[in-house]
């Protein structure tokens, strides 16, 4: 019998969603009083919970030795999903590209993301103004700015003031010092003119509150920190909003569609699945709130047709699931042959760089239209599969200490040998930078495939254009820059035209965004300056699909600041009874 | 030999001079008291989904590699890692356990290395009359020196090359993800601490320093 589950309370808001956006939504409004219902179409994650516990564990716990052909980035990364989830396709149009990752549990992808915490700038916010390129915000830097001030508070992040352009401060924790290969690419930044300075990461190098503990440096962030150090929205924003009593968080509740009222067009709840038993449920709320990524939001809302929304809901002006874009990326790898036989010592210091370069240049005076920033990777790392592939490519090269040369390859106690030497001797650098938004980049619902629960999924259309394509070439340009001032050896050959310059495919870099962007004119936007929808005031989305453009930044400290300043915007629309 | 009297040969030795070598005899034995593994309820290791503990143990309950074969590839990683005065062996990390998991979880590596074991058993059959696990010390260092330096092999080794990188870096792997690899290596991370940055006396080798 097909029956569908009720729940016969009406709460104040339903949010769906457990990431950055959702989390900080539910800890902000359950902090304000509301009684709110969390969905999270996946299970549930505490990374105190040694049940869930993957860090500080040892390359042999995992029979792959962390190899990533299962979990997309090894055995030990807290990402229960990936770039493809069995039973949940998405599929793509004439032949283009874009890879989507999902991860389903509580607190999203924030659990095994890089902790990069960068503010948009105030050009960031207004690029057509620049370029004349996309479209500008409705909003500017000073409309976010006490958000991001609050975020930095409540969070925590480290970095230096540097009163750079466009780069705004933030109320920064102490950054750790650098590593070696980190001096060095500061040495080299200085000879190839290229800034080099702190990172700046959401990881408590100092204690913020009585809630979490502080860095103890095992370079792990990837995994979730048991010590809440670092920012995960399960463990910092989710696990302490269901602790105010005000949140019902529902696990394994796969959103179908959010119900409307055929009259008003508001929307009055939410449809779910519940991803391990196929049980149909629905979820009364009086504000419904998307925070399930820039790709599910705008899936949900284009499956929620009704009379009333017939192209979906919030898109009257018909751009829901456009303007879909990633952040850029291209990579490369460079050996530093003075860095052989290093001294031992523990160098895994914070989850990711100590140091990166911020966007340096004018792009008024360069063949393409936006920046971007570069981290940097390297040193003595803890082992894992894969370790040592290729020797045979390097240790016919180079010298050994006592200035013997070797034939490449070998074996035994000289193969043994050569595996120490070169230990610690890499660097790798990647660039990520600001593709422009474009309307023929999109998502839209497949008319032909449904997932196993029936919804039905998305169809990507994305080509990135020759902006892009010449950014990524200025990447490898300046890698190898980077790479001579270090006096290091590129790793393998650089890519040409052929390849349009490694560019990453979309999706690649998990930063998509702009899919229910926001503007002041409804006829080219689906949601106001607060996040809000112009077709239904009770319909807020807070993840990344509300942004207007990416920046050369990472999203995820302007999706906390955006979803913080809509949920005070929700408290105080509700306080004036206007929705 | 002409090529049908080595395929007789081979066909001899695998089916009955192998069974003398004691290596593979015990290989066999193991393999007979792990054919049929008490049922136990499917425990989840901490860390793991269910589906993952699920995939994990049914790849552990299978088996890909012979006997004959596992006993070549103990001989393979211990000629490519073997105990030094620094740390122990390939197959003391249990290097062979991980190949063998590997080529299940991956299989991408299945035909190459059955392939590859197999030309090394044609190779030394052509050489020495016997598959690779029955040749001397000697013996099996010659082969290896044929296809273990890629710039300087025959070309008509080249298959042997291909397998033997491939060989070199499953060993690689296995070795250095142990206990005994890593502190072979001297990786000391892993572990609680304080980060208080690069030791004065590794700043002043490469002349670098926190105050610049």
């Amino acid at each position: 019998m097909f029956q569908i589950k009720e729940q016969p309370v009406v709460f104040d808001v339903c949010i769906i969603g457990s990431g950055a956006g959702g989390g900080m939504a539910a800890y902000q409004l359950a902090k304000a009083g509301a009684k709110v219902a969390l969905l999270e179409a996946g299970g549930y994650f505490d990374p105190a919970d040694p049940k869930y516990i993957t860090q500080l564990k040892w390359p042999w716990e995992s029979p792959r030795r962390g190899a990533s052909n299962h979990r997309p980035f090894g055995d030990f990364d807290a990402a229960w999903g990936g770039w493809d989830i069995e039973g949940e396709p998405y599929t793509h149009k004439n032949g283009t590209e874009f890879d989507w990752f999902r991860s389903r549990m509580l607190g999203g992808r924030t659990n095994h993301w890089g902790r990069i915490s960068l503010r948009f700038g105030p050009k960031d916010f207004k690029r057509k103004s620049i370029d004349g390129l996309g479209d500008d915000w409705p909003i500017s830097y000073d409309d976010v700015k006490p958000y991001y001030d609050q975020v930095d508070k409540l969070i925590g992040v480290f970095g230096t003031v540097e009163n750079m352009d466009n780069e705004p401060d933030g109320i920064f924790l102490p950054p750790p010092k650098p590593r070696l290969h980190e001096l060095l690419l500061k040495q080299a930044g200085k000879k190839a003119n290229v800034p080099v300075i702190p990172s700046r990461l959401s990881i408590l190098t100092k204690p913020i509150n009585d809630q979490r503990g502080v860095c103890f440096y095992c370079s792990q962030c990837s995994r979730s920190c048991q010590a809440y150090a670092d920012f995960s929205s399960s463990s910092v924003l989710c696990i302490p909003a269901v602790k105010t009593g005000n949140v019902t968080l529902i696990n394994n509740a796969m959103a179908r569609e959010v119900l409307t009222d055929p009259v008003s067009g508001l929307a009055t709840g939410v449809s779910y699945v519940n991803r391990e038993k196929l049980t149909e449920h629905t979820i009364k709320a009086k504000v419904v709130v998307l925070a399930a990524s820039a790709g599910e939001s705008a899936r949900l809302l284009l499956n929620s047709k009704s009379e009333r929304h017939p192209g979906g809901l919030a898109n009257s002006s018909g751009v829901v699931g456009k303007y879909l874009h990633d952040s850029t990326g291209a990579s490369r790898g460079a050996f530093l042959p003075h860095l052989m036989d290093r001294k031992r010592y523990n160098e895994d210091g914070v989850g990711g760089m100590h140091v990166y370069t911020p966007w340096w240049l004018d792009n008024k005076k360069l063949d393409f239209p936006r920046g971007y920033h570069i981290e940097y990777g390297g040193g003595m790392g803890m082992p894992s599969y894969g370790f040592g592939s290729g020797i045979e490519n390097m240790n016919g090269k180079y010298p050994t200490a006592a200035g013997l040369m070797k034939p490449a390859g070998g074996y035994g106690a000289s193969l043994k040998e050569d595996y120490r030497r070169f230990y610690g001797a890499y660097v790798g650098m990647a660039g990520r930078g600001e593709a422009v938004p474009d309307i023929n980049n999109y998502c839209e619902i497949d008319p032909n495939v449904v997932d196993k629960y029936g919804i039905p999924v998305l169809r990507f259309h994305y080509k990135w254009s020759d902006y892009e394509i010449k950014q990524a070439k200025h990447m490898h340009d300046t890698f190898e820059e980077i790479i001579h001032a270090l006096g290091g050896v590129a790793s393998g050959t650089k890519p040409g035209a052929d390849t349009n310059y490694g560019i990453a495919a979309p999706g690649r870099i998990i930063h998509e965004v702009g899919t229910v962007r926001m503007g002041d004119d409804p006829k080219t936007s689906a949601l106001n300056k607060f996040s809000q929808a112009h077709d239904a005031k009770n319909v807020f989305v807070v993840d990344g699909g509300s942004f207007v453009s990416q920046a050369d930044k990472n999203p995820t400290w302007t999706i906390l600041a955006l979803s913080m300043r809509a949920s005070e915007y929700i408290v105080n629309q509700v306080k004036q009874k206007n929705i | 030999m002409k090529r049908r009297d080595s395929l007789k040969a081979l066909t001899l030795s695998s089916l009955g001079i192998t069974a003398l070598n004691p290596q593979v005899a015990l290989a066999e034995q193991r393999e007979l008291d792990t054919q049929m593994p008490p049922e136990t309820p499917l425990k989840i290791p901490n860390g793991r989904t269910k589906d993952e503990a699920i995939r994990d143990a049914k790849l552990l309950k299978e088996k890909f590699l012979t006997p004959s074969e596992m006993a070549t590839i103990k001989v393979l990683v211990d000629i490519i890692i073997p105990a030094d005065e620094k740390s122990g062996s390939a197959t003391q990390a249990g290097v062979p356990d991980f190949i063998e998991f590997i080529v299940k979880d991956m299989p991408q590596y299945q035909t190459p290395l059955r392939g590859g074991l197999k030309w090394l058993d044609l190779e030394s059959n052509k050489r020495f009359k016997k598959i690779f696990t029955l040749c001397t010390k000697a013996q099996q260092i010659q082969i290896v020196d044929d296809i273990a330096y890629p710039e300087k092999a025959k070309p008509m080794h080249s298959q042997g090359v291909a397998f033997f990188n491939m060989m070199r870096n499953l060993t690689a792997s296995g070795f250095y993800t142990t206990r005994i690899g890593i502190d072979d290596l001297g990786y000391v991370g892993n572990t609680p601490n304080v980060w208080e940055g690069v030791p004065a006396d590794v700043l002043k080798q490469y002349g670098v320093s926190y105050d610049s």
